[in-house]
């Protein structure tokens, strides 16, 4: 019965080679996968980049489009053997012998991990360039170039709003998987990142197969199974292209932003942030990148969506609106103001001087600070609430109608939703002993409110229509391309049309009262385009007070509502009101009548004042 | 069949008291890994298999040195002469084993070769000859009895040179002493001396891929299975055992640990006084110190995992039990050699024709992973051909060994036996991911003089002394 221990071994033995057939045959024979991988590593597929989508202006211009240049390719590997003329080739492509010496440096310190890949050599090569590389091609074997389309922008619409495109990286890669590889360009920002899924177009490959000496034997089954390249989409955008540019003009050298809404639609007519990217910077936005980044004014942020701004005195509107709802308002109401409004034990909010007392739609017309303080007393203090939480939500819920504080649900992208506080948080900070007074500033828009220049525009496409927005949107409709259909749904405030009328009274008469009568926007007057709006001067702790207009015009069934706003810019008139004026006159009537007003503003310098983050 | 011819016949002709089979395994392997170097490289370095200036050509030097070498071997070194001289070899051998790691080279973060001129040399390659020679030169005295103060002198022969390999960072080469248990089984270790180690191992890969508890639990299993069994009390296990074990596996996960602890703290007491009973029953003892041993091994093992392994063998036993799948790191030469080997299919692409092997996806293609040419260009036949030369050469050798009437030949052909069966399945099981990546080469095929050398010296010295045996049958 004993089996002698040499059997033992020879059966141990005999076992143990088994396994080794057996994993041999599993995965020769049996498993498929590892002859898939092998093919796949076999066959080149030579990618075709698709040409993305253009993107045009509400007129048919062309903001984005697109031009061919060449990437220079390298197979490292088959220049190991090779001896060629660097200086001509540094010559061909336009750059130093040191640029090409430490690229092979670098293929030779990598050669390992590089293998028979290949690497490119160089990007955005002008076609010039490249027609004068072709004809010495031949004495650079292992080099070859390759079309690839890259943006080109016609007109200067401002970087942040067309976005940029660039190499995905592995992040980029892992948070949209499956979707992309490396060498894969995708939009990033601004109207390039929100059309991504349509500009991209889809990328097609031929399929060759290398022999196992690694040259390129043939197409793979006669190109049977290539796939061509599908160009991307076309979009149409809101955008004026000249108004765009008209604004990045009026806004050059200032810190701030600028929206303009098409009030019946909610279309965005402009948008404009300042400092802005150069459009000419995008198209190879690496190579720019220290650069922008390096900016102390940091012109990557999109100050018009992304920004949290007190909205100053435009936000009396608002209150304003909510009194006249509750009925603690009534156009008539006169109230007092010397040089302020006084309350508490010798406290003060401060006012200009101006007449006293007024009434409602003088108080719109001279913004009266003083005013406002005695209309959100009023709202808050009202009998009808029990207490005081109870009034301040239902004012927060009358803010929030008006698209404050939350995200408006714009197509574009990394779009902010500001602050409005809520009772809570005062119960928080102040223990649950506060009243009216406490929260005053929110009268004047000043305190814990925070909005962007998009919910700004909003309130004043909101006002022009009487009531209701349309959610601010960048893209139409149009050539196959659905928008979402919440951009069709009107958005009613909870304050009646009635009451609206009221208040336009006021914004008329402060820009169209004339100089002296104590009208605070009048030099944003136009004859004959009625436009009606409301100054604002928020303060700023960072340096001078911020400059802030919201207009529309015309008055009666309005084509355009503008917020302008100016970090640092001062009095709202000072800035604010002559640069939506005018944005207002170059889209209703095309030309301007005020040059030596635009020669000023489009001059001016106010980066000295702002004060550069570090 | 051998034995059956006349002791009379008195000397019998060299041709025919060699062993032609292995000889011819020997010469086949040689040749075969000869054309596969050629392929691995041809594509990268198109020129003829002779040329000096590939490796090709190099490794043609190679197996014409070591063709000379075993005719010395064979013709003018008398075979009585290993066993006097096996102690002084051995000496040399340690000397140079410490002398490398002070004043060799660098290579690839090892400080085990040394160089001479253009030939590098390690002295890892003949350390196995040297330790070979020693212990059947030590094991095959009169009186030598595998307990006691011989044992541990056997296995101090063995790790002396394991340990120096392991400092000098060739872990791999190292690992290849493990061959020799097979001949201390042969020569009367006790089974349970190798059941124990492997039980070691698998507690250990339990351990680090699910989870102390599970292994514990096996652990359990076993002790208890093999005492019960020990003493004939086998129903007890399944009438106790089977249901304490399955009703573990129902713990609520916070308790689990505390549970197991506890359980297997009174199966020792119980089992430990059980022993103390029956002091002279050595099995129970065996068995406590198994479970406790275990014990501290299991709750040891992520110590060792994460503390004393280096992070490039972490990984490598990460990846080879699945708990990393990391094609582009550690994992990279293992995938690229399955790809190679997978898409061979039945009978290969042909000489030369091995698409992943031309574009060099896998590294080390012409030394370590040779035998990724051989699966791509020759497929599962190629493959099996080889397997099948190296099993006839190990069951040749076993066969020898057993018909000698030397013990110094048998002990010394069962040490070249598990050296090469050693070298065989890491080397074949790494390139089809069955083991982690270790770089040690496949026996006559892979490229490189000091292997080649090494592994002709090893195998011709065991055929002479074979032919010794027979030259008087």
């Amino acid at each position: 019965m004993a089996i002698r221990r040499d059997t033992k071994l020879l059966i141990g033995l005999g076992a143990f080679l088994l396994l080794l057939l057996g994993k041999l045959f599993w995965i020769q024979i049996v498993d498929d996968r590892y002859k898939a991988s092998a093919d796949n590593q076999a066959m080149v597929y030579n990618t075709i980049y698709p040409s993305r989508g253009i993107i045009y202006d509400r007129n048919g211009l062309i903001l984005v489009g697109n031009r061919v240049t060449y990437d220079i390719i390298v197979t490292p590997r088959e220049l190991a053997k090779i001896q060629f003329d660097t200086l001509a080739l540094a010559e061909a492509l336009n750059v130093t012998p040191e640029f090409i010496r430490d690229r092979f440096a670098y293929y030779k310190k990598y050669r390992s991990r590089i293998g028979w890949q290949e690497q490119v050599f160089m990007k955005h090569v002008d076609p010039s360039v490249y027609m004068r590389f072709a004809e010495i091609q031949y004495r650079f074997p292992g080099f070859r170039g390759v079309a690839r389309s890259t943006r080109e922008y016609p007109i200067n619409a401002g970087g942040n709003l067309l976005g940029y495109c660039s190499e995905v990286n592995d992040d980029f890669i892992a948070r949209h998987p499956g979707e992309y590889v490396p060498g894969d360009y995708a939009g990033r920002t601004g109207i390039e990142a929100a059309m991504e899924q349509e500009l991209r177009g889809k990328k097609g490959y031929n399929i060759y197969l290398r022999g196992s000496n690694n040259q390129i034997k043939a197409r793979y089954k006669d190109g049977e199974m290539d796939v061509e390249a599908v160009p991307g989409n076309s979009v149409t955008t809101c955008i004026d292209a000249e108004l765009q540019n008209y604004g990045q003009r009026l806004m050059n050298n200032k810190v701030g932003a600028l929206v303009a809404i098409e009030p019946g639609t909610g279309e965005i007519l402009a948008l404009v942030s300042s400092p802005c990217i150069d459009v000419n910077c995008l198209d190879d936005f690496g190579s720019h990148y220290s650069e922008i980044m390096a900016n102390k004014y940091r012109p990557m942020f999109n100050r018009a969506v992304a920004a949290s701004y007190p909205p100053g005195s435009v936000f009396k509107l608002v209150n304003g609106l909510i009194g006249l709802q509750e009925g603690v308002l009534r156009p008539e109401t006169m109230y007092p103001c010397h040089q302020g409004y006084h309350y508490g034990k010798n406290k003060k909010l401060g006012c200009h001087s101006h007449p006293s007392p007024l009434n409602m739609e003088q108080s719109i017309m001279m913004s009266c600070n003083g005013y406002y303080c005695y209309v959100l007393k009023s709202i808050l203090d009202n009998r009808k609430y029990k207490k005081i939480n109870e009034a301040f939500d239902k004012w927060r819920e009358y803010v929030t109608s008006f698209g404050f504080g939350q995200k408006l649900g714009s197509d574009f992208p990394s779009e902010l939703a500001g602050n409005i506080p809520t009772s809570k948080h005062y119960d928080k900070v102040y223990r649950k002993s506060w009243n009216s007074t406490t929260v005053i500033s929110l009268s004047i828009g000043q305190g814990e409110i925070g909005c962007t220049p998009l919910h700004i525009a909003n309130l004043a496409a909101t006002i022009a229509n009487r009531g209701y927005y349309y959610i601010p949107h960048i893209v139409k409709a149009g050539n196959g391309l659905e928008i979402d259909p919440k951009y069709y749904e009107r958005h009613y405030t909870m304050v009646d049309t009635t009451n609206f009328k009221k208040i336009i009274g006021g914004m008329y008469k402060a820009v169209n009262a004339g100089p002296g009568s104590g009208a605070t926007a009048w030099r944003a007057a136009v004859p004959g385009l009625d436009i009606c709006g409301k100054t604002g001067t928020a303060q700023n702790p960072r340096g001078d007070d911020n400059s802030v207009f919201i207009c529309f015009a015309p008055k009666d069934n309005p084509k355009i509502a503008v917020a302008v706003y100016v970090e640092n810019g001062g009095f709202g008139a000072t800035w604010a009101v002559p640069i939506a004026s005018l944005m207002v006159e170059k889209y209703l009537n095309g030309d301007i009548s005020r040059p030596d007003m635009e020669k000023e503003i489009m001059n001016g310098n106010l980066m000295h004042k702002v004060r550069p983050y570090k | 069949m051998y034995l059956q011819g006349s002791y009379s016949s008195g000397r019998r002709p060299t041709t025919k008291s060699l062993d032609w089979w292995i000889i011819g395994c020997y010469l086949a392997l040689i040749f075969f890994g000869w054309m596969n170097i050629y392929a691995s490289i041809a594509s990268e370095e198109p020129s003829s298999i002779f040329a000096w200036s590939c490796r090709s050509g190099k490794q043609f030097v190679w197996i014409l040195t070591s063709l000379g070498l075993a005719g010395i071997i064979l013709f003018l070194i008398p075979p009585k002469a290993y066993e006097t001289i096996a102690p002084i070899l051995y000496a040399i051998t340690v000397f140079l084993l410490i002398a490398v790691i002070f004043v060799g080279s660098d290579i690839k973060g090892s400080h085990s070769w040394f160089k001479l001129g253009p030939v590098s040399f390690q002295p890892a390659e003949i350390s196995k000859i040297a330790t070979s020679l020693m212990l059947a030169s030590f094991m095959c005295r009169g009186g030598y009895r595998m307990k006691g103060r011989n044992f541990w002198l056997t296995v101090a022969i063995i790790l002396l040179p394991m340990l120096i390999i392991v400092a000098e960072k060739e872990t791999g080469s190292a690992l290849v002493y493990i061959g020799f248990i097979f001949m201390l089984y042969r020569e009367g270790l006790s089974g349970w001396f190798i059941g124990i180690i492997g039980l070691a191992i698998l507690l250990f890969i339990l351990t680090i891929t699910t989870s102390p508890f599970v292994s514990t639990l096996i652990l359990l299993g076993c002790v208890t299975f093999f005492d019960m069994y020990q003493g004939d009390e086998l129903k007890w296990w399944i009438y106790i055992g089977i249901p304490v074990l399955v009703g573990l596996c129902f713990v609520p996960a916070a308790y689990k640990t505390a549970v197991i602890t506890a359980v297997c703290g009174i199966y020792a007491v119980w089992s430990g006084w059980r022993a103390f009973r029956n002091f002279h029953h050595k099995f129970r003892w065996a068995t406590l110190m198994v479970l406790i041993g275990g014990m501290i091994m299991i709750f040891s093992a992520d110590f060792i995992f994460e503390k004393v392994l280096k992070d490039y063998q972490r990984g490598r036993i990460e990846v080879l039990l699945g708990m990393k799948d990391d094609i582009v790191g550690v994992g990279y030469n293992v995938h690229q050699s399955k790809i190679a080997i997978g898409s061979g299919g039945f009978f290969g692409k042909g000489f030369c024709q091995g698409t992943q092997t031309a574009y060099g996806f896998v590294p080390e293609q012409s030394t370590d992973f040779i035998f990724c040419t051989v699966g791509e260009e020759w497929g599962f036949a190629g493959c099996l051909f080889v397997i099948l030369l190296y099993g006839l050469l190990i069951w040749r050798i076993i066969i020898d060994s057993e018909h000698s009437r030397e013990s110094f030949t048998r002990i010394y052909g069962y040490c070249l036996a598990g050296c090469l069966f050693m070298h065989l399945f890491i080397n074949v099981g790494m390139t089809l991911g069955l083991m982690p990546v270790i770089g040690i080469p496949l026996p006559f095929m892979s490229y490189g003089g000091s292997s080649i050398w090494a592994f002709t010296i090893m195998l011709f010295i065991f055929v002479a002394l074979d032919r010794n045996e027979r030259k008087y049958f």
